[in-house]
């Protein structure tokens, strides 16, 4: 038998149907025959709908990118969440407070995020600490650092003077610029920062040899390593580089709120781990993709939108969203 | 408290357990065949065999652990079938298991009692516990704190743990597979004694070991097993030792094939005293003191018994091993100290070990990519894996293999034993070795697969590969090997050549037996 390059695997219908991608796909042509049928009296059909509705999945879509390459390794990261409310405090602290230019507050804030990421990684991989708890202990650390640096309160345009009354200064420009949209307002600048992040941990996880040792070792550590795998710092560059994107998720919430909240991000880790699982890549690690995890953005990002554009209360729209976790979960289970 | 205190002293004609025709398959495997098994009240019965020749899966369906078996099991002449190792246990009938099966994080006590605490609605009698936990320690010598957790004792230590668990079971059928493999000197002899007590009670022992000297000490009879048939059950008296290893191997041997004879090739490996301790701090090091040489082109056979540290010899030098090393090594005449797989594999060495599914391939990636993966600095410039190139190597290694797989894109776990072992052989293939480390590289693989595999080896070595192999099938390492060094409990035990090689000799010598 021989293999030349360009041979590809016959086409198979039966193979197609229990890839991941394909599941994931399913369930968003379900979702969106859902917003057709429960268009919210025509929202559903206006485009505007639909750039809120991939804006408002933006942040969260950015933290699932950095989850997922730490995911594939068969780690996890709880501290998403607090990393980007220590960013969004600390931009604002640059930005707002102290009028920094944008090109010293932002590498700033990202390497802020990114550090946040290696310490947690390296803890984890050089120590054999299990992941969860590191990132536990980084969750509630980062929190902590948020509300030291901010004084526990918001840090906005409303600035407290020296003899307690506030004195108001402009939002800086760059700011503006991220909150802003592009093409004639048809694409949010924060959703084009999300689909930069998609191409860029796309790259590194399926062109970069990196990309292909987190597979390595997710898929079976031992055997990783016993090829030559350098596995501790793969696995502490994976956790900065969910660090980073972290970082650039808490300039986008800065931005779009026009301040630095220290109680901004609770329990966004939980949205992007959600995101990845219903993408299909596995917690188990060595299987997934960044492809899935885009697909997983738009289901909660649509599932969110048609839910308000119908106005569900929030109770039930919570509600609803842990069923349908369950139900992509048990998916996956049945694939595998 | 003494055990079985009220049990009648002379030794009834019943034989306390009776094994007959036990037959036993895995898929379409089998192991057992019609094997028939004994055990009579105060008799200690040797069960020898060959590695993989059925004697842990015989225990296995005496333990209650495999409960789909053909044939008849009667325990004190009443026929029985264990539904589960606690309805054994029930019966009386105690496994002290190779692996330890404690809860490291419990104490002494609730080890031994786990699973039967006595309590009284519920609430543990904690105090009558902990002195029997005492007292059954005491008769194998053990005098220790019984609340502290068994982890934070030796591995000897915790083998004697282990046996106490069985002996507070108050069985009268124990079964023990090497119970020694961890003990020292004093410590073994504890262990006798405690074996004669019982005896002396009346209880039955079934006796696994692979320690000649062990056998002649301790056995009244010896029942072999070999390939899964009953060979022969003999008084030990009528079977001498070498004997009793005729009847472990007797088996028609494929016929030699033409040696490589390499002369005067330039030393490749050479070991000095290399030493391997375990990280757990277990006294006995797994391996002790080894020196040997392996010439470029050579082929250097590694036998032993489980437990005789041969695999450990090739983690370490690979730098995988989990704890301390000492003595030298010079790769082609300069030091090398063995770190970390990484430097093993700039420095030219390659590890094939012996379970692909946990420590060699990955299971999920695809056939290319496990391919590659030992390779992929050299088909990433810059970091960039350039996929055309990585799809050519593979599909070189596939052709080069005889890979039979409908897609290079399919994951490995999707192909058949033998293609998976190509796949890890091919890994290390394509980084032309320098040393090659083999353990078991034909495990589980079909006859067609193993000449192929064979072939590979005797391709590698006439480029000038050094290997060393490890196999458990004896034939397979005559064939193969130029010289054979055998291992028994970390030692060196004997060298061969080529020429002076019997299989009795090297099972002889694996069990620690003395050349006569």
């Amino acid at each position: 038998m021989t293999f030349s390059p360009e041979s590809r695997p016959r086409f198979a219908p039966a193979e197609l149907i229990r890839q991941p991608a394909f599941t994931a796909l399913l369930a968003l042509v379900l979702v969106f025959v859902l917003g057709l049928l429960f268009s919210g009296d025509g929202a559903f059909y206006k485009w505007g709908t639909h750039r809120d509705a991939l804006r408002q999945a933006s942040v969260y879509g950015i933290l699932a990118c950095g989850m997922t390459v730490v995911i594939i390794s068969a780690g996890i990261d709880l501290s998403v969440g607090s990393v980007l409310a220590l960013v969004a405090v600390c931009f604002s602290l640059f930005g707002i407070h102290w009028q920094w230019p944008a090109y010293a507050a932002i590498p700033l804030c990202l390497l802020i995020g990114a550090a946040c990421g290696v310490v947690s990684g390296g803890l984890a991989a050089r120590f054999g600490i299990q992941p969860f708890v590191v990132t536990l202990a980084m969750m509630v650390f980062a929190r902590g650092l948020a509300k030291t640096v901010s004084g526990g309160m918001k840090v906005s345009t409303a600035i407290r003077t020296a003899d307690g009354d506030y004195s108001y200064v402009e939002v800086p420009d760059i700011f503006r610029a991220i909150d802003s949209r592009l093409l004639d307002g048809n694409l949010s600048v924060v959703s084009l920062i999300f689909l930069v992040c998609v191409v860029l941990s796309w790259l590194c996880l399926a062109r970069l040899r990196w990309g292909r040792y987190l597979y390595a070792i997710g898929g079976n550590e031992p055997a990783a390593r016993l090829s030559g795998v350098p596995v501790a710092a793969m696995k502490m560059l994976a956790y900065g580089l969910c660090g980073l994107f972290a970082a650039v998720a808490g300039i986008c919430q800065a931005a779009q709120e026009q301040q630095g909240d220290p109680e901004a991000g609770v329990g966004y880790e939980l949205n992007a781990i959600a995101i990845v699982v219903i993408g299909g890549t596995s917690l188990m690690g060595g299987r997934g993709g960044i492809g899935l995890t885009l697909l997983g953005t738009l289901i909660i990002g649509y599932i969110e939108k048609i839910l308000s554009i119908n106005a569900v209360p929030e109770a039930s729209r919570l509600m609803l969203t842990g069923a349908i976790i369950v139900a992509a979960v048990l998916v996956q289970r049945r694939k595998a | 408290m003494p055990l079985h205190a009220d049990r009648p002293g002379p030794p009834t004609p019943v034989p306390l357990l009776r094994m007959a025709g036990i037959s036993k398959s895995f898929g379409r495997q089998q192991v057992l065949r019609e094997v028939c098994f004994d055990l009579r009240p105060g008799e200690v019965h040797v069960l020898a065999g060959e590695n993989g020749a059925g004697k842990s899966t015989l225990m296995k369906i005496l333990g209650g652990v495999h409960t789909d078996y053909e044939g008849h099991l009667e325990l004190r002449g009443r026929p029985v079938r264990f539904r589960s190792p606690r309805d054994a246990a029930a019966h009386g009938v105690a496994v002290i298991h190779q692996e330890l099966s404690l809860v490291r994080d419990l104490s002494v006590e609730d080890n031994i009692f786990l699973g039967r605490e006595q309590s009284t609605l519920g609430w543990l009698r904690r105090g009558p516990q902990r002195r029997r936990a005492i007292d059954v320690l005491a008769l194998l010598g053990v005098r220790l704190d019984v609340r502290r957790p068994v982890g934070s004792f030796s591995i000897a230590t915790q083998q004697l743990i282990e046996i106490a668990k069985a002996l507070a079971l108050e069985a009268d059928l124990l079964v023990m597979d090497e119970p020694t493999s961890a003990l020292q000197g004093p410590e073994v002899e504890r262990l006798f004694a405690c074996i004669a007590g019982l005896k002396a009670r009346g209880c039955g022992i079934v006796y696994i070991t692979h320690r000649m000297e062990e056998v002649y000490r301790l056995a009244d009879r010896i029942t072999v097993l070999r390939d899964g048939n009953h060979i022969g059950t003999s008084p030990t008296a009528e079977l001498p030792a070498p004997l009793l290893v005729r009847q472990m191997v007797g088996r028609d041997l494929s016929p030699a094939a033409a040696a490589s004879a390499p002369t005067a090739a330039e030393v490749r490996l050479r070991l000095d005293g290399f030493t391997l301790r375990s990280a757990a701090g277990a006294a006995r090091p797994v391996v002790q003191d080894v020196s040997l040489e392996l010439r470029s082109g050579e082929i250097l056979g590694l036998a032993g018994l489980e437990g005789s540290g041969n695999s450990a010899l090739l983690w370490g030098l690979f730098g995988a091993h989990d704890g301390p090393a000492a003595g030298s090594v010079l790769l082609d005449g300069r030091p090398y100290r063995p770190t970390s797989p990484r430097k093993a594999i700039r420095h030219g060495l390659a590890l094939v070990t012996n379970d692909r599914q946990r420590t060699g391939l990955v299971p999920a990636l695809s056939v290319a990519r496990n391919f590659t993966l030992a390779s992929l600095p050299q088909l990433s410039p810059g970091g960039w894996v350039n996929q055309t190139a990585e799809y050519r190597v593979a599909a070189a290694l596939a052709q080069a293999l005889g890979l039979r797989a409908a897609s290079l894109r399919q994951p490995v776990s999707t192909l058949s034993g033998g293609n998976q072992q190509k796949v890890v052989l091919g890994k290390w293939l394509n980084r032309n070795p320098r040393v090659l480390l083999l353990d078991e590289p034909t495990r589980g693989v079909d006859v067609g697969a193993k000449q192929e595999i064979y072939a590979l080896m005797r391709q590698w070595s006439a480029a000038g590969a050094a290997i060393l192999l490890i196999t458990s099938e004896l034939p397979e390492l005559l064939l193969l090997s130029d010289r054979i060094l055998v291992l028994h409990r970390g030692q060196v035990a004997a060298r061969f050549d080529r020429g002076d090689a019997t299989p009795e000799r090297i099972l002889h010598a694996a069990m620690g037996g003395q050349l006569t």
